[in-house]
This record gives structure tokens, C-alpha cells and sequence, in this order.
């Protein structure tokens, strides 16, 4: 399943997606859960129940301001969340 | 010692944002003759819904307005169709709660989301050929694929922003004293289609509304306008996804022509027909959860609440 979170607004759109079949048996040890700086992700027992990483509740609705330290105008190359999530089921949209 | 207000007071409005609440029972069936009985309780943000299943069919649902608190909703919702059908909670075999108040409906076995459960309600109210949903809640709006089981694959879902919400569309119903159900019929009872209005905030939409009626817009006028703008904000949210075949309205603007049929024309691809209440897709689905539940797990003995 890919599951998307976050929004569009009139600023453009901000969307995390997390492909939870490459999560159920991740081969990166969940290193996005030390990887992202604001610790925004999480594990949870989907509908399915299987065991897959989400993106915290309380920053679902601000992606554009609490993922923009991680950006290119922050310093980095690379995102820190994408680069730990070696499987590649981490995405973001902008 | 008691005084009595003689100062003048606004004179109580008519309150057209007001839709119908529905309870149905299925008056050919007798659920004393089903061996699983099964119960979904949707407590969404505007409306609370209770559906009954008995043996995997649909039998009986409650459609109402939630309530100032979700347990009162929930409860509320199961009281409508104990009055109908005289089911008490003692005859359920399990009940699983779904909807943004999911966790604080006091008789549920288990919380399942309402995106997992619409997919599964659509795949029942659709068929299997349903792949791609599109649920326009009372404040959020999900978009779904799921697989020929009801399985959802993708989801996205803006619960940030009111545009392209149940809410967006009764703050416009009030706004031009236009009962609900009348608007999507009266959008298409223009000389020619208007542009959307261009704001997506339902704030601002509603200035925007009121600029147009004092530039001489008519009432119909203004709603196709509005109409349209719901339609391309949640086909922009569908075009994240993508859409493909087999495409579902789930949620109470699915009751809305206005809406549905605009944004059948901007994606070219036509809604699948249901005669179930669209607005039960959620409850349904927990419903049809729980039944799998029982199957696999036995009956669950009631909860007190």
C-alpha cells in the first residue's frame, strides 16, 4: 500500500509517501525512525495488521515547514529520511 | 427575584444547511434467523452512521448529525436502529468502530480507519470492479485505490483545508437560504456555465460568493460556480493518485449531481451507480470488517457501555 500523508494548500503540495510493502520486513532495520532530525516517523499496526512505519499525527499538517531544515536550502544533498530508508519506500513529493 | 428580557432578539433562522438523516431496515429479512450479526459504527466529523450486517448482507443502517461528543454520536447512531429493529446490543456479535471518533465508541471491539473501511464498504455497495474512491467527508477528503477484494493499495487524504468538504457545502447552502438537496439540481439551471470561483479556502469562497451575487450573479449561478470549484479541487487531489476504472463517490456529496457530475466531466470517466446510501460506505465497511473478524475469531461478547 502507499500511503500518503500530508496536504496541498495554495503554496503547492506536500505529500510524504510511504510504501508500506517495502516496510513490512524492512531491510534497513526502520533506520528512518533515527534517521529523520525531527523524529517524525513512527511504527503502527496498519488496517492489515502488519507492523509499517507513518508519519506522526502532529506533523502531518505542516510537511512544508518541518521536513524545509532537510532540504537543499538546509545544507543537505540529499534528504536524511530517503537516504536511511535504503528499500526506497520513503518519497517526498516537492 | 426573576426579570424578564423584553430587549428585541434576531428571529430564529432556518437552518438550510440541514440534510436528511435516514434510518432503513431491510423489511425482508429477519435478523433473529442470521448466525453472525455485525456492527459498524462510523463517527464522522459531521455525521455518525450505524449499519447492521447480518451474515456478510447489508440489513438495516442509521444516518444521523453528530453530536457535541463521539460516544453520545455512537450510542445515538445504535439507539436508531434498536428503535427500528428492536437489536440490542446483547445480539451483536461484534462491533467495530471506524470514523475520526473511532477510538471513543464505547461498545466497539476494535478501531479499524475510515480509509480502510470505505474501500472495503465501496467494494460491497460497487463491486469488485471498484478501484478508485473518492470519499468527500464533512471536513476531510480522501482519495482511495483499492484491489477486487477492497483492499486499499494508495491512499491520500487533506484533512487540512474545508474546500471540497460536506462543510464547505452547507456554509454555501446557507449562505444563498438554499435548502442542501436543492443545490447540485440548481447548478445546472444556468444560461451558461460560470467559471469556479477561484478561491479554495470555503472562507474566502464565501466572500467570493457574496462578490459575484452583488455583481449580479443569480443564486444558480454562484452554486454552479461553487460547484465547479469543489469538482477541480478534488480531481486535483484524485490526479495525485491517480484514477482509473471502476470509480466510486463515497461520503454525503456523492448526493450532490452539482458536484458528481462535474467532476465525471473534468476525469471522463463516469461514477459506478449504487441504490445504497453513499453516506454508509464507512459504517458499512466496519461492518463487513467485523463479520470477517467473527469468522475468523468467534463472537465477541458484548461491551457494556
Amino acid at each position: 500500500m502507499i500511503a500518503n500523508y500530508g496536504y496541498k494548500d495554495g503554496s503547492g503540495e506536500y505529500y510524504i509517501s510511504i510504501d508500506t510493502d517495502k516496510c513490512i520486513n524492512c531491510e534497513a532495520g526502520r533506520a528512518c525512525l533515527t534517521g529523520c532530525p525531527k523524529g517524525m516517523f513512527e511504527t503502527m499496526t496498519d488496517d492489515y495488521d502488519d507492523e509499517v512505519v507513518q508519519i506522526k499525527q502532529n506533523f502531518r499538517r505542516s510537511l512544508a515547514y518541518d521536513c524545509a531544515g532537510c532540504k537543499p536550502a538546509g545544507g543537505y544533498t540529499s534528504l536524511p529520511c530517503t537516504t536511511a530508508c535504503t528499500p526506497g519506500a520513503v518519497k517526498h513529493s516537492w | 427575584m426573576s426579570q424578564t428580557s423584553t430587549a428585541p432578539t434576531a428571529e430564529a433562522k432556518p437552518e438550510f444547511w440541514r440534510w436528511q438523516e435516514n434510518c432503513w431496515a431491510d423489511e425482508t429479512k429477519d435478523w433473529k434467523s442470521a448466525k453472525a450479526i455485525t456492527v459498524g459504527i462510523d463517527v464522522g466529523s459531521v455525521s455518525s452512521q450505524c449499519v447492521v450486517v447480518a451474515d456478510g448482507e447489508l440489513y438495516a443502517y442509521n444516518s444521523m448529525r453528530t453530536g457535541n461528543n463521539s460516544p453520545d454520536s455512537a450510542k445515538n447512531a445504535f439507539k436508531g436502529v434498536t428503535e427500528k429493529t428492536g437489536l440490542t446490543l446483547n445480539d451483536v456479535h461484534m462491533v467495530v468502530g471506524t470514523g475520526y471518533g473511532r477510538v471513543n465508541v464505547p461498545f466497539s471491539h476494535k478501531a479499524i480507519t475510515e480509509i480502510a473501511c470505505h474501500a472495503r464498504g465501496a467494494n460491497y455497495m460497487g463491486g469488485n470492479g471498484v478501484r478508485t474512491i473518492l470519499d468527500m467527508g464533512g471536513q476531510d477528503c480522501k482519495a482511495i485505490h483499492c484491489d477486487e477484494k477492497g483492499k486499499v493499495t494508495n491512499f491520500l487524504m487533506n484533512d487540512k483545508c474545508a474546500a471540497g468538504t460536506g462543510r464547505g457545502m452547507e456554509v454555501i447552502s446557507d449562505l444563498m437560504q438554499i435548502p442542501i438537496a436543492e443545490l447540485g439540481p440548481r447548478s445546472f439551471e444556468v444560461d451558461q456555465e460560470p467559471d469556479a470561483v477561484s478561491s479554495v479556502c470555503v472562507v474566502f469562497a464565501k466572500s467570493e460568493a457574496l462578490a459575484l451575487l452583488k455583481a449580479g450573479y443569480t443564486k444558480n449561478k454562484v452554486i454552479a460556480a461553487y460547484c465547479q470549484a469543489m469538482a477541480e479541487r478534488v480531481v486535483s487531489l484524485l490526479e495525485r493518485i491517480g484514477v482509473e476504472e471502476g470509480f466510486f463517490i463515497t461520503g454525503g456529496i456523492a448526493k450532490n449531481p452539482g458536484v458528481v457530475k462535474r467532476i465525471e466531466k473534468l476525469l471522463g470517466i463516469k461514477a459506478m451507480d449504487t441504490k445504497i446510501d453513499s453516506q454508509i460506505a464507512g459504517a458499512l465497511g466496519a461492518a463487513l470488517f467485523a463479520n470477517t473478524l467473527v469468522q475468523k475469531q468467534g463472537p465477541q461478547a458484548p461491551i457494556a457501555c
